[in-house]
């Protein structure tokens, strides 16, 4: 049995769905969190069923990929009981989905989801009332604290056993009419929708399934029309508006004769906006709230960083001892792995844990839709649309989880544009760069003026990305999801998550390239490579030796500090770099290709030819502002 | 009245959206239909969103797409 949790965006599926499958997908208290559907297994009355969370839509007829996604899947009889996860506090609007999913005439449950919320504002729900109008279960729950689910499926299980139908809601009599005439017509069409919802769904105008239709029945587009204008000469407007006018209708009728509403507490949570969207005060909070964030990722990670790397230093300085000066291959392998692998224990991960505990604490609250909101005009001067301030502000702590929050965006053009911009945001890696070269030898004022001449960059590449890009869409339409307190349960377990997504695919790649490393330093290949890179760096004014780190800077941006020293033959740069060399080697470092980690993601989510855009982007960029840089540095020094 | 023009906290009546077909059905989709009551919350500055209330949720809704909104005031 396959059981398929449908839903508008935020009413709380994906967290309903991990309460009973482990986290498995991603949740936020924003819209369209997940994109794709999840299956899992699971045991409930001594049968193992298919849950399926399938992508959050406001109806059925959409048109974004994640809403067609939803409508093939229910269109293709690939469920057996359909879960309805309504939000109580929000019972009208969720409702005019769940009669056009009555339409479709599957078996069916209600959840009545955020039960609390409902009853903060004052709400409460006739039950029993819902149930009887609806004709099928309807299951009172707070999905985020695990209360009701059990209850939810095991009449989802009853349900879908013994094939129980809901109600079918019906329409006017004009469309009634029109419908019974297009039922006749459509009796014969193999499909897994009955005649009624067919008729349903091509009056409205649907083309997958009017294409589908009008291969089996002759004639049948031309029949369709006249209905369709009949329609609207009567009402003035499509036959898709009046179908859907009309449900809202009923659904507010529902509504109306299942809710009592009593009387409101107003507290600091319906005040928080008049503050945090403040036009003054919502700025200042939105500076305090970032720098308080940064400080706590950088703060912890520091703390936890020092410790761990000495560790792996004494384990390499005593392996040092044993292999007694005989420095074989196998011994070069041996310290390659251990630096692959503190790589990612020291000096990512302690990062990268408050990093995204953080985070996740952030979307939970509903936080970052007001970002977008309260950045919305300042990015459309860079041709940008609100929502992609949140993969940029992102990117200041480590690229990879800014390329994954791109998902966030709907519009193609958009994801791609925030994703290379967001490579040129200078991470936290490449932060130590900048300050373990420029700041420590030349002044923290310069390494200042390299972040301030990144943001400048990254203005410029956004104009110009805009332009070569054109933007279709027309402006924000985006829902303010309430503010809610994040659980100590949902926190975890996605930070959890999200770094076994590190662990397992970016860390076995640091691994196998710091051992690959290791050979090539064994076997002297670092001459070739300098020649690879030559051009390059006596266009910059830069030493031979730079080509190795750079090389291996796209493993880890770190090493492309680390191993500048094991190139020239000195820690201690001010003796083998010339002020301007450092200046143009750190605004070198700070655009040129993504690390690794992240060119994995974006392939993951962007695909390779994007990855490679994006390559090839950062390479010019990086040359033509570290050229910029050089030229600045030599007037100065 | 555009949506745009409307006082904040003052209830108006959607009646029309003067406009392409995606972004009505966006509009609809968060409840902005003709008929619907909504009421201006809040601007952003400099030319940003307004935030408005639709039955007691919020949506933020572009300017150069609220002036295209067809309200009337109660």
């Amino acid at each position: 049995m396959r059981i398929g949790l449908i839903g508008q965006p935020n009413c709380g599926k994906s967290t309903l769905f991990n309460q009973v499958a482990g986290y498995k997908a991603e949740t936020g208290n924003f819209s369209g969190t997940t994109v794709t559907y999840t299956e899992s297994n699971v045991r409930l009355m001594g049968d193992v069923v298919d849950v399926v969370d399938l992508p959050g839509t406001y109806t059925l007829a959409g048109s974004n990929p994640a809403e067609r996604e939803v409508i093939k899947y229910l269109t293709s009889n690939a469920v057996d009981v359909v879960v309805n996860v309504l939000d109580a506090s929000n019972l009208a609007h969720g409702l005019s989905m769940t009669v056009e999913l009555l339409e479709l005439d599957l078996p069916m449950v209600v959840a009545l989801n955020m039960m609390d919320e409902a009853d903060r504002i004052g709400i409460s729900i006739d039950v029993k009332a819902l149930e009887e109008l609806l004709g099928l279960p309807v299951v009172p729950m707070i999905a985020s604290k695990g209360r009701g689910i059990q209850a939810l499926f095991v009449q989802a299980y009853h349900v879908g056993i013994k094939n129980r139908k809901p109600l079918q809601p019906s329409y006017s009599e004009e469309i009634e009419a029109v419908l019974d005439v297009l039922k006749d017509r459509l009796m014969n069409v193999e499909s897994h929708l009955n005649s009624r919802a067919l008729a349903i769904k091509v009056l409205e105008g649907d083309e997958e399934i009017l294409g589908d239709v009008s291969k089996q029945v002759q004639g049948i587009d031309a029949e369709i029309n006249t209905l369709q204008s009949a329609i609207r000469h009567q009402h003035g407007t499509s036959s898709e508006w009046v179908i859907d006018e009309e449900r809202s209708h009923l659904a507010d009728q529902i509504a109306k004769s299942v809710i009592k509403q009593g009387t409101r507490r107003i507290s600091l949570r319906d005040r928080l906006d008049d503050i945090l969207l403040h036009p003054f005060w919502g700025y200042i909070f939105l500076v305090i709230i970032l720098y308080l964030f940064f400080q706590l990722v950088y703060s912890v990670g520091g703390i936890i960083e020092a410790p761990l790397m000495a560790q792996f230093e004494r384990i390499e300085l005593w392996l040092g001892s044993i292999a007694s000066g005989e420095q074989g291959l196998f011994h070069q392998v041996i310290v390659g792995l251990i630096q692959g692998v503190s790589g990612g224990v020291a000096i990512v991960l302690p990062y990268l844990v408050p990093f995204l505990i953080g985070l996740g604490i952030l979307e939970d609250i509903g936080y970052l839709p007001r970002v977008a909101f309260l950045m919305d005009a300042l990015m459309h001067k860079l041709g940008l649309h609100g929502k992609s301030i949140v993969p940029f502000i992102l990117g200041f702590g480590c690229n990879v989880p800014a390329i994954m929050s791109t998902r966030i965006l709907e519009d193609k053009r958009e994801r791609f544009i925030s994703a290379a911009l967001s490579t040129l945001v200078p991470c936290a890696a490449r932060l130590a760069v900048v300050f373990g070269l420029v700041a420590y030898y030349l002044g923290p004022a310069l390494a200042l003026a390299i972040y301030l001449f990144d943001l400048f960059v990254i203005a410029l590449t956004a104009r110009i990305l805009s332009r070569l890009v054109p933007d279709t869409s027309p402006g924000l339409i985006l829902e303010m999801p309430v503010y809610r307190i994040p659980t100590v349960r949902t926190v975890v377990n996605k930070s959890w998550w999200r770094i076994r997504e590190f662990v397992v695919e970016a860390w076995p790649l640091l691994i196998v390239g710091s051992v690959i490393l290791a050979v090539m330093n064994y076997f002297n290949l670092a001459f070739y490579l300098n020649r690879l890179v030559n051009p390059l760096s006596w266009i910059l004014g830069l030493p031979n030796e730079v080509g190795l780190p750079l090389i291996f800077g796209v493993l880890r941006k770190e090493l492309s500090l680390v191993m500048l020293g094991q190139a020239l033959g000195s820690m201690e740069f001010s003796s083998v770099l010339t002020p301007t060399q450092m200046i143009t080697y750190a605004v070198f470092v700070v655009f040129y290709i993504p690390c690794l980690a992240t060119m994995v993601v974006i392939r993951k989510e962007l695909g390779w030819k994007v990855m490679w855009q994006i390559v090839a982007m950062t390479v010019i960029i990086a040359t033509i502002a570290s050229l910029l840089a050089r030229g600045i540095a030599e007037l100065i020094f | 009245m555009q949506l745009l023009e409307s006082p904040i906290g003052k209830k108006v009546r959607i009646i029309d959206y003067k406009g392409g077909r995606r972004v009505s059905y966006k509009l609809r989709q968060l409840g902005l239909a003709p008929g619907r009551e909504v009421k201006v919350l809040r601007f952003a500055p400099l030319g940003g969103p307004i935030m408005v209330d639709v039955e007691g949720r919020s949506v933020a809704i572009g300017r150069g797409i609220a002036a295209r909104v067809q309200v009337e005031i109660e």
